[in-house]
């Protein structure tokens, strides 16, 4: 579903954020992306996503090989993927409905369609009674809550999230990688920069641990693959 | 494997609705629009646009104040070619309700009998270089004079009429072959009867030569005014955009296209060309009514059936066709140039 082959990134001024990275995430699956701040993860799912490119290597999204699209095409990459951020992204002058509302409209459906899966979406993370509520009078688990409804509510293939439990306390970050979980059992390829490492201990899934620009195999708290679980 | 089992527990237990809503589609490109019918992309398509507009339409209205001194800006700049065209138009108006074609008027000679002046007016008549030759009597010419001329009075005073009978001689020749008219004129002048004779031609060619001056001016003037609104129209449109960047990162990030990026600003500026060419419409319909007495005044010291044309609906949907374009113009132009420097950082 995701592949890199022997991908770098440097920036200009020297600063290699990627140095020769490798890996394949499978259909289906669920790993973290650990490693300190500044040790690449954002940058990696900033390549997912196309906002940046590399300086060299491949990367294969849902099948599409990223050095090859063109961008006027990375729109459409983009609505294969679902993101979560850890600022939430949302927009603050526009409804809890509106705002999962947008990849929806994006999408082109109906306005009938476009109610019903909203609802469901926020059905899903536990947030249905407040769909006319604005986002600034939600707490940040709610504001997170809802950024993880917009990011699946079209049904991407693929999930991804950056730091999703950054600014909350234990309990809700665990309720969030429950959600994330659920996600995951229902085919989502879910991948997950993290750097909580005591809570990703506690998950079955596989790590891929980034130092300095580079991937370490085998190695964090977790370094067992899921088939251990 | 697990994995695998877990996702087929799944796939058999976790029926309920909202699982299947959520349910990632494995298929490729799962969530790309080919999977709605092109009939609901299209429905959406047109139901997108209305919102959009509306929804442009209405953040505008919710600060009139700034929107309404947009929309005078470029009411005001669209009005000041349009009055010109408009004096333009009327001037215009003031030669071809004179059709255009140049006439002589041939004054006979004091004395002339009045047979021997028809006899004449028939023959030029019937000359191959003449549409038509009119012969007005001195009786005729009399009562025109006091009809016309408001000095009635003056000539009851008089003991005889002072003035002469005349021919007015129609060319064929049109304005165009001037030398043609001027051969024609140079003869008939040269007629015994004939004791002066005018050409009322240099008064047309001066006012097509002023007319066509003023056109130029005019068009000069909509050039540069109508850069000018462009300029308005991508300013407010650049600010717009600056105050909305938050929102234009989150639709490019889960996958706007430009194309859906753009369409607010868009519609944003066609409003404001639309209420800008509204404007102009107003300033020009009240400038018109303004001066529409004191015009029908002079017309009526001149004698003339003149009077100042208004807006007909030519003209005004004309105005606010060119207000909507140069709006959409200065959109198109000020989100091309700004909207891509803002990208998901």
């Amino acid at each position: 579903m995701i592949e890199f082959k022997g991908v770098s990134k440097r920036y200009p001024g020297g600063v290699e954020a990627l140095k020769d990275v490798s890996f394949q995430i499978p259909r289906g699956e669920m790993l973290f992306l650990t490693g300190r701040s500044g040790a690449g993860k954002s940058t990696l799912l900033r390549l997912i996503m196309m906002m940046e490119r590399p300086s060299s290597g491949q990367i294969q999204v849902n099948g599409h090989h990223l050095n090859r699209l063109p961008a006027r095409r990375i729109p459409l990459l983009r609505r294969e993927i679902g993101v979560v951020f850890q600022n939430h992204q949302l927009l603050l002058d526009r409804t809890v409905f509106d705002n999962v509302a947008l990849p929806l409209m994006i999408l082109g459906y109906q306005p009938r369609e476009i109610g019903r899966r909203v609802r469901a979406a926020l059905d899903k993370v536990g947030l249905l009674n407040k769909e006319k509520a604005k986002p600034v009078t939600l707490s940040g688990g709610e504001q997170q809550r809802v950024g993880i409804a917009r990011a699946v509510v079209h049904k991407p293939p693929v999930l991804l999230a950056d730091e999703p439990t950054g600014n909350l306390d234990p309990e809700l970050s665990g309720e969030v990688m429950r959600l994330f979980e659920q996600f995951n059992q229902v085919g989502v390829t879910v991948l997950i920069a993290s750097h909580d490492l005591g809570l990703i201990a506690r998950m079955p899934h596989r790590l891929l641990t980034l130092r300095d620009g580079g991937l370490l195999r085998g190695v964090g708290p977790v370094g067992e693959e899921p088939e251990h679980a | 494997m697990l994995k695998d089992s877990m996702i087929k527990a799944a796939a058999t237990s976790g029926k309920s609705a909202k699982d299947d809503v959520l349910r990632a589609d494995v298929r490729k490109s799962a969530a790309s629009p080919r999977r709605i019918s092109l009939r609901d992309r299209l429905a959406s398509y047109g139901l997108h646009h209305r919102q959009v507009a509306g929804e442009s339409l209405m953040r505008m209205l919710r600060n009139p104040l700034g929107s309404l001194a947009t929309w005078l800006v470029i009411g005001i700049a669209l009005a000041l070619p349009g009055s010109l065209y408009v004096a333009l138009d009327n001037l215009a108006q003031l030669s071809t309700a004179w059709d255009g074609a140049p006439q002589m008027s041939l004054f006979l000679r004091q004395g002339t009998e009045e047979a021997a002046g028809k006899a004449l007016s028939e023959r030029l008549g019937r000359r191959a270089d003449v549409a038509r030759a009119q012969y007005v009597s001195r009786e005729q010419a009399l009562a025109e004079f006091r009809q016309l001329s408001g000095f009635g009075e003056v000539l009851d005073h008089l003991d005889d009429n002072p003035l002469p009978a005349v021919i007015l001689v129609r060319p064929k020749a049109g304005e165009q072959d001037a030398a043609a008219v001027q051969r024609l004129f140079e003869e008939v002048k040269a007629l015994p009867e004939v004791d002066k004779a005018v050409l009322d031609l240099q008064w047309v060619e001066r006012l097509y030569a002023m007319l066509d001056i003023g056109r130029r001016i005019a068009l000069g003037l909509a050039l540069m005014l109508g850069l000018g609104v462009l300029l308005v129209i991508g300013n407010t449109i650049r600010l717009a955009i600056e105050s909305r960047r938050d929102e234009i990162l989150v639709v490019k990030l889960v996958g706007g296209t430009d194309a859906f990026v753009r369409r607010p600003f868009l519609y944003t500026g066609i409003w404001f060309g639309l209420g800008g060419g509204a404007v102009a419409c107003l300033i020009l319909s009240l400038g018109l009514s303004w001066l529409g007495n004191p015009v029908a005044h002079l017309a009526d010291l001149y004698a003339s059936q003149f009077s100042l044309h208004g807006l007909d609906i030519r003209h005004i949907a004309l105005l606010l066709l060119c207000a909507v374009g140069l709006g959409w113009l200065g959109a198109w132009l000020s989100v091309g140039r700004h909207l891509g420097a803002i990208q998901p950082r």
